[in-house]
Formats: C-alpha cells, sequence, structure tokens
C-alpha cells in the first residue's frame, strides 16, 4: 500500500473572477522511500495541491470540493479540523517555498524547534531541549546548543534551510513535501540543500513530493515525476522513461527547453504561448492553444488519462488508441498504446 | 540596544529643552496676564507693583533662565490665580490623569486587539466591517459629544454610573470609556493592517504546517510580529490621549491635570499653563522611553543590534 495516495482530488478556489479549478481531478501515489517529482508552469496547480492534501489551502477562496487523500489508508478529507492538527508536522511535513522566510523573526531558533516536539511528542524540560539539540545537529548545524538560543536573523541562510529541515524531520514524518524549496538559494548552496534532503529523506524512509520548477532536479533526485498543466497531472510515470521517451507534447516542450545542469536560468519561458488562465479554460484540452500537435478534437474535447506503458500515464488524444481524424501521428510516443482508465 | 534607549534619552532631553523654550514664549505672547488677575480699577502703579512682584519687569532672557532653574527643581512658580504654588496644583491632579490616562489606555487596548486581530482573521467578512465601524465612530464622533451623550444616558437617564468626579472605580468607566475610544481606531488599523501582512507571512505559514493549533498562530506567532508597529505608535497614541484629556477631564469634571490645563488657559495663568506642558511632556517622554524598550524586547533584531 502506498503511503500516499491522493485519488481525484480537486480544489476549486472562489476569485472575482469566477471559479477557478485550482487543482481539478489529481491522482497519484508515492510509496515509501520514493520521491515523486510535481513539475508544471508556475501557477499550474502545484502549491495548491500540497496545501489541499495538508488542508491548508488559503481559505475562504479555497474549498476542497472532491477526492480523497489517503495516508497509509486513512482519507484525510474526513478528518476533523483537531486531528489534522496532529497529522500536520507529525505524519506529514512541509517545507516551503522560501526556506529563508518560513522562520518567524520574533522568536528563537530554540522555541521554533521545541514547538512541534512538545506538541506532538509531549516532551518538556530537559528531554525536549536535548531532543531539539540532536535534532540540529542531525542536519549538520555545528554547536545546536547555542544555535537554539539564536534568533533567525542571527543565522545565516544555508543554516536557517537546515533549521527548517530540522523541524520537517522532527517526528519523523511519513510524507516530507518540499513545495520549490530551493528555488530562492544559489546553486552551490541549493546542491548541498539538496543532498541534505535527499539524506534525510533514505535515513527516515519517508514517501517525498517534490516540488521544482527544475527538470535537472527532478533527475537528480526523483524516482517518479508527475507533470502538472491547468491543475491536471497531464502526464506521469518514472523519471528515466519519462525523460527518455515523454508522451505527452507538454512535456515534450518542457524537456526540450530545459538548461544544462548548473544552468539558473529559468526554462518555463521557453515555452512558446501563455500560460492558461484558470478562470477562463478553453474547452477540450487546456494545453490545445500551445500545442505543435494539436488536432481538431483537442480543442472539442478534454482527453482521458491514459495508461501509456508501465506505471505510465498522459492526458492527450494522441496516446489514446488511433482514432479516424488523426493527423499528426509521427511524433516519437512512448507506447502509444492502451485503453483509456476508469 | 543600551545604545539605542541612550540616544533617545538624548533625544528626549533636547525636545523637552526646545519644548521649555516654545512654553515660555507662547505663554507670554497671548496677552498680558495681569489684565485678569487685578481688578478693574488696578492702577498703574498697582500693574508695576505687581509686576515687579511676579518678576515679569524683568527681560524675557532673565525670566527664562529663573523659570529653568527653579523649574529643574520642581518650582514652577506660584499660580497667579489659585496664588499656591504651581507644584502643589500639579502634584494634587497628576495622579488623576495618570489613573484616568492608564484607565482609558487600558480601554482602548481591550477594544482594539480583539477588533483589529478579527477584522483581520475574518477580513472582508461583516466581523470585519463591523470591527471597523466600531473603531472609526470612537475616532470621527466628536469626544466632547460622546461625553455629553453618555453623561446624559448612562448616567442621568439611567443614573448607571457617575457624571463626573472622583469617587471610586465606577467613576473611571465613562470618562476612561470616552477618552480610549477615541484612539481605539488607528490602534486597531494598524493592527489589522499588521495581522494581514504577517498573516500572510511564510512563517504564518509554516506555524499551521507544523500542526501550530490556529488560536496559537494568531495569538501568537502572528501577533507578537504585528505588534511592532503598534508598538512603534503607542507613544504617539498615549500623546494623544494626553491632549484629548483636556477635554474629556473638563466635561466629566475630572479634577486632572487636562482640566487644569483648561483652567490655567482660560485664565492666562502662564505658570500653570508652563508647569502642566512641561510634565506632560515629561510624561511622554518616559512613555516614549519605555516604548523603546519593550520594542527591543518584542524584536530581537533590534535588542542584539550594535
Ligand atoms: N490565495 C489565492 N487566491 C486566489 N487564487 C489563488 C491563490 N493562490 C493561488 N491561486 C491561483 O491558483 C492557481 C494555482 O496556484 P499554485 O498552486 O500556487 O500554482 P503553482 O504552485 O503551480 O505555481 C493559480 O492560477 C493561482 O493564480
Ligand atoms: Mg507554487
Amino acid at each position: 500500500m502506498p503511503v500516499l495516495d491522493v485519488r481525484d482530488l480537486r480544489t476549486h478556489l472562489i476569485t472575482r473572477w469566477g471559479t477557478v479549478k485550482a487543482v481539478d481531478g489529481v491522482s497519484f501515489t508515492v510509496d515509501e522511500g520514493e520521491t515523486l517529482g510535481l513539475v508544471g508552469e508556475s501557477g499550474s496547480g502545484k502549491s495548491m495541491t500540497c496545501l489541499s492534501i495538508l488542508r491548508l489551502a488559503p481559505r475562504p477562496a479555497a474549498r476542497i470540493v472532491g477526492g480523497e487523500v489517503r495516508l497509509d489508508g486513512d482519507d484525510l478529507l474526513r478528518k476533523t479540523g483537531r486531528e489534522m492538527q496532529r497529522i500536520r508536522g507529525k505524519k506529514i511535513a512541509m517545507i516551503l517555498q522560501d526556506p529563508m522566510s518560513s522562520l518567524n523573526p520574533v522568536f528563537s531558533i530554540g522555541m521554533q524547534v521545541k514547538e512541534p516536539l512538545a506538541m506532538h511528542h509531549g516532551l518538556r524540560g530537559r528531554a525536549l531541549f536535548s531532543r531539539a539539540v540532536d535534532l540540529l545537529a542531525s542536519v549538520g548545524i555545528s554547536s545546536p546548543a547555542d544555535r537554539l538560543l539564536a534568533f533567525p536573523h542571527q543565522l545565516s541562510g544555508g543554516m536557517r534551510q537546515r533549521v527548517v529541515g530540522a523541524m520537517a524531520i522532527s517526528a519523523p514524518p511519513r510524507v516530507l513535501i518540499a513545495d520549490e524549496p530551493t528555488t530562492s538559494l544559489d546553486v552551490t548552496i541549493q546542491a548541498q540543500y539538496l543532498r541534505l534532503l535527499k539524506e534525510l529523506q533514505q535515513r527516515h524512509r519517508l514517501a517525498m513530493i517534490f516540488v521544482t520548477h527544475n527538470l535537472g532536479i527532478v533527475a537528480r533526485v526523483c524516482d517518479r515525476v508527475a507533470v502538472m498543466y491547468a491543475g491536471r497531472i497531464v502526464e506521469a510515470g518514472p523519471v528515466e522513461q519519462i525523460f527518455r521517451a515523454p508522451a505527452h507534447p507538454y512535456t515534450k516542450a518542457l524537456l526540450e527547453s530545459v538548461p544544462r545542469l548548473g544552468d539558473t536560468r529559468e526554462w518555463l519561458t521557453a515555452i512558446d504561448g501563455q500560460p492558461p488562465d484558470l478562470a477562463a479554460l478553453p474547452p477540450g484540452c487546456a494545453f490545445a492553444p500551445r500545442c505543435t500537435s494539436v488536432m481538431e478534437r483537442c480543442r472539442v474535447d478534454a482527453p482521458p488519462e491514459v495508461i501509456v506503458g508501465e506505471g505510465r500515464t498522459s492526458r492527450c488524444w494522441l496516446s489514446v488508441a488511433p482514432s479516424p481524424p488523426r493527423r499528426d501521428a509521427g511524433l516519437a510516443l512512448g507506447s502509444s498504446d492502451g485503453p483509456p482508465r476508469a | 540596544m543600551t545604545r539605542f534607549v541612550l540616544t533617545r534619552l538624548a533625544q528626549s532631553l533636547v525636545a523637552l529643552a526646545i519644548l521649555s523654550v516654545v512654553v515660555f514664549v507662547l505663554a507670554r505672547a497671548t496677552g498680558d496676564p495681569l489684565h485678569l488677575i487685578l481688578p478693574m480699577s488696578a492702577t498703574e502703579e498697582d500693574y508695576a507693583n505687581a509686576r515687579r512682584y511676579l518678576g515679569l519687569d524683568r527681560s524675557y532672557p532673565e525670566q527664562y533662565v529663573t523659570f529653568v532653574a527653579r523649574a529643574v527643581t520642581g518650582d514652577f512658580g506660584t499660580s497667579l490665580r489659585a496664588r499656591r504654588p504651581v507644584s502643589e496644583l500639579i502634584a494634587a491632579r497628576l495622579p488623576n490623569s495618570l489613573k484616568l490616562g492608564a484607565f482609558a489606555m487600558g480601554v482602548s487596548l481591550l477594544l482594539a486587539f480583539p477588533l483589529g486581530v478579527m477584522a483581520a482573521v475574518h477580513k472582508g467578512t461583516v466581523v470585519d466591517r463591523a470591527a471597523q465601524v466600531i473603531a472609526v465612530l470612537g475616532q470621527s464622533l466628536p469626544t466632547f459629544w460622546v461625553a455629553i451623550v453618555l453623561i446624559e444616558v448612562v448616567a442621568g437617564r439611567l443614573q448607571w454610573l457617575p457624571a463626573g468626579g472622583v469617587d471610586g472605580i465606577t467613576s473611571y468607566i465613562l470618562p476612561g470609556f470616552t477618552l480610549g475610544w477615541f484612539v481605539v481606531a488607528g490602534m486597531m488599523r494598524l493592527l489589522r493592517s499588521g495581522m494581514l501582512e504577517v498573516l500572510d507571512s511564510e512563517y504564518v505559514k509554516l506555524a499551521r504546517v507544523k500542526g501550530v493549533v490556529e488560536a496559537r498562530v494568531v495569538w501568537l506567532h502572528a501577533l507578537k510580529n504585528a505588534l511592532i508597529p503598534v508598538v512603534t505608535f503607542a507613544g504617539i497614541y498615549f500623546s494623544i490621549l494626553v491632549t484629548t484629556a483636556i477635554v474629556v477631564e473638563t466635561v466629566f469634571a475630572w479634577p486632572g491635570l487636562g482640566r487644569l490645563a483648561y483652567e490655567a488657559i482660560t485664565s492666562r495663568d502662564f505658570p500653570v499653563i508652563q508647569a502642566v506642558v512641561l510634565t506632560t511632556a515629561a510624561i511622554v517622554a518616559v512613555v516614549n522611553l519605555s516604548v523603546d524598550c519593550v520594542y527591543g524586547f518584542i524584536d530581537p533584531r533590534i535588542r542584539y543590534a550594535r
């Protein structure tokens, strides 16, 4: 059984411009010790997916309107608020986009590190202190006892991220969600932090969701990858296979624009066309307006999710078993056969 | 931190010195007090005698030096009207003002905190709008009008509370509320906007992600940060309270510094005016200094600076 099993998750945002389906039927699983990469352009719903798993999508705008989030078989969407509070930080931890500003400037490191330990494990006094010291030491922070007395502004950027990492694994949790944890860091620190996260994951056999812009990072840290577009997963599967032979034109476009390792350029801008406006999606496939292999039916009907290989899915008419009005069949696909999934 | 506080202390002293000059000059620019003191029938000679007796015949610099030298020892001369040492008048009134001020500050904090925090937490809802209306009314309704209505209704018709004077804790409620309500709006708005910003921050999000209960997220993690701008302005609110106290104390017949100031101004009793203004300024300076210390206590970035 997977540690985390997300099924048909739907999160809607009520905005001035109408209802935005920020997460529109997302399904995936993550096993123990496995890392799932979640990639996609900015605004495609990656953060909203992660926050919905923790039931922390920004209210009152966001509402989870359907689906299941099973943690070790237990549906989190049926939990009470109190129960969720005991799951957050204990069973599922999350590292936010900007670890530098995730520490509260007016509280000591000690207070912030000890807080979840006291809350979730009932530690007090000496036991609490020594556990906090151990935790900081375990993420490679030197003289941890002194650091507990410090305030965030007294620590270096790299140190602060380590503190955030330490808090995330303090339980240790079953699932670790890292939402673009390295975007705001420079390249050398990025590499160090990735190594640390990877090491923590392996040590605790965490199921990890790694959200990123950077396909280079996906190649290095992820086992499987799910590509999001306009609130949906358009392609998912093992990293090597998808990198070798992407099934979806969007994935293909992403891969073609990926920079060499170490290049910090954002690859997103390299794809032609405007990112979709989620409040006014076209009928049919959301990627159709930008797709180079677009067909007539793409503009009319949204493609179903189909299995395109061992553990691989794609949401593209090109992947659906041969259909009459097919114009562009010369595309390099993985395996283009397979029935639509129920 | 120590340097920060010392700098502020020096600034306060300079400000007090400048203020003493301003007060001294203004008190003498508003007209000859002897017209008020002496009877209509007074002769030129009576005026000359009175002037000499009160030291008003000497040059302004001389008068100022004497004034400062005495003021430093707490001697503000004799009231022209009451013919008693000004220090006695101040000593009699000051405690009443401090007590009313503290009570009013308590009222405004008690109103502003829940209102500001709840307005931010429930942004855009009925709660938010109601909180803003309550706060803004306190600021936009004229203080004397609020005071008169309260006296008329609560003290007069309902007979629940005394209409004026100092007589037990119940007599604090009406003037304290009138005075406190006036500054609620400013504090509440600062808190609301501060909270809105902080509630949107990454560290508040992380607190929730860690599983911290929502009440603790709001009232501890977020509020301590949102407090920083409020504390910065606390000194200013206090000054506003002090000024507004003149109206409130007068309407409620409250024997405090505010009413003493009102009486002194209407009778051009400038030794008293000078003393009241300087005493008030000294209190404001002390409050501001304490605020600076509290500020450092809340924000470690200030505490550990240099
Ligand atoms: N607080 C919010 N209020 C309204 N809309 C939001 C809010 N946060 C995100 N959105 C919208 O939800 C969609 C998904 O956003 P997000 O999950 O943050 O994308 P990603 O993490 O992939 O960049 C976007 O279209 C964004 O405009
Ligand atoms: Mg995001």
